[in-house]
């Protein structure tokens, strides 16, 4: 049985995965309840901590200083627990939109945003992201005017990215909750940007 | 962290070089030159610690901005569109 | 240069590619575990990303395409355990066909 509780045999790399673990069990390298946890921890991030981070900056500009400045430290100042990341917060302006991507490999920054999605990680955005952004964004449904720049990041080394997209019109008032209710993931690494009520 | 060779606002290159073993600087951006952003702080090396050597001294690491017109010939976005990329300092010279 | 210069098979930026397939992919228990894995091994400092980054970029050009992204990542794990002497190839091999036998 595996984990669906449908009979499929296992394949070669699922046998990896259950071995590779056994041994190092065994070992004394990591135990299955360390295992156990971080799947846990993983499964429970979503992307509610990076938006928690730009609604604060939607509030308080002068967190959102700091947070463009030294973004782990702003996030650490928000309580949030972020070991070993570097994180640089890009904002988003009338003249110039955001995008993240990593062409080497799949680097995201998974303490605030969780896991990538598996487009990010796919071939095709990590090839064309670099070269020909304002194409793959009208793929994802967004269209920015040739007045506005485009600044790609390419995660090579050891920063990871956010993108802080604009405080949508009409939120005049809102409590730091509902701002944050109205960012989600894809604005956050600027294949998107935020809905607001008047949109 | 060692005295950084480059500052914010100078125009860098990018090293014309391909070698072997595990590198960070994308291939489509080796011979480009831009202009560096920031200076990100210093990190151990990771082509060495990638062979399971220690990376050390931490090697300053730069963000630097190229225009896209310059990196891909073809480019048809915008004049102003740009491309942001990490890069270890001893893969930059002085242009 | 006459011939054409290393490029790695994951070094993909500016290659020609096609759409993008906007697909959410909800993870399998066995690939969170992969993940899991490679995340305190490298708390731990036995494996460091670099290594197993290393490790994924050897994988022949055809494997990179062919295997999803967690297979790539236990290959590359497995090699990195291997490389630092953590396991060996042998230990490896009797445990899988152990494993085989029990499933």
């Amino acid at each position: 049985m595996n984990d669906t509780g449908t009979y499929r045999p296992l394949s070669y790399f699922q046998l990896m995965e259950i071995s590779l673990r056994e041994l190092l069990v065994e070992k004394g390298i990591v135990t299955e309840d360390q295992i156990a946890e971080e799947v846990e921890a993983m499964r429970k991030r979503g992307y509610e901590r990076g938006a928690r981070v730009v609604a604060r900056a939607w509030v308080d500009p002068e967190y959102k200083k700091r947070l463009l400045e030294n973004g782990t430290r702003a996030c650490e100042e928000l309580g949030l627990e972020v070991p070993a990341l570097k994180l640089l917060v890009v904002e988003n302006t009338p003249d110039a939109h955001n995008a993240i991507v990593c062409t080497l490999c799949s680097c995201y920054p998974r303490m605030l945003l969780g896991i990538p999605p598996e487009w990010y990680k796919s071939r095709n955005y990590r090839s064309r992201m670099v070269r020909e952004p304002r194409a793959v964004l009208a793929e994802f449904g967004l269209q920015i005017p040739e007045s506005v720049a485009i600044r790609v990041h390419d995660s090579t080394a050891d920063m990871r990215y956010m993108v802080l997209p604009m405080r949508p019109a009409g939120t005049d008032g809102w409590t730091e909750e509902r701002l944050a209710s109205l960012v989600n993931r894809d604005s956050m690494i600027g294949v998107a940007v935020p809905k607001g009520p008047n949109d | 962290m060692p005295e950084p060779l480059f500052r914010p606002g100078e125009r860098v290159r990018v090293l014309k070089a391909y070698p072997l073993g595990h590198v960070r600087t994308p291939f489509y951006i080796r011979g480009c030159t831009g202009t560096v952003e920031r200076i990100c702080g210093a990190f151990p090396n990771p082509e060495e610690l990638a062979q399971m050597r220690d990376g050390l001294p931490p090697q300053p690491l730069y963000r630097v901005r190229f225009l896209q017109k310059e990196v891909w010939p073809d480019y048809r976005g915008a004049a102003g569109d740009v491309l942001e990329v990490e890069i270890y300092q001893h893969w930059l010279e002085k242009t | 240069m006459a011939d054409a210069p290393f490029r790695g098979c994951h070094d993909l930026g500016g290659l020609p590619a096609g759409p993008v397939e906007r697909s959410e992919h909800d993870y399998a228990d066995w690939e969170r575990r992969i993940d899991a894995m490679a995340v305190l091994l490298g708390w731990k400092k036995v494996v460091t990303v670099d290594q197993r980054r290393r490790n994924v970029e050897a994988l022949p050009p055809q494997a990179y395409d062919a295997l999803a992204y967690y297979e790539r990542w236990v290959v590359a794990l497995g090699q990195s355990l291997i490389q630092r002497g953590l396991i060996t190839s042998a230990e490896l091999a009797r445990k899988m066909m152990e494993v085989e036998k029990r499933a």
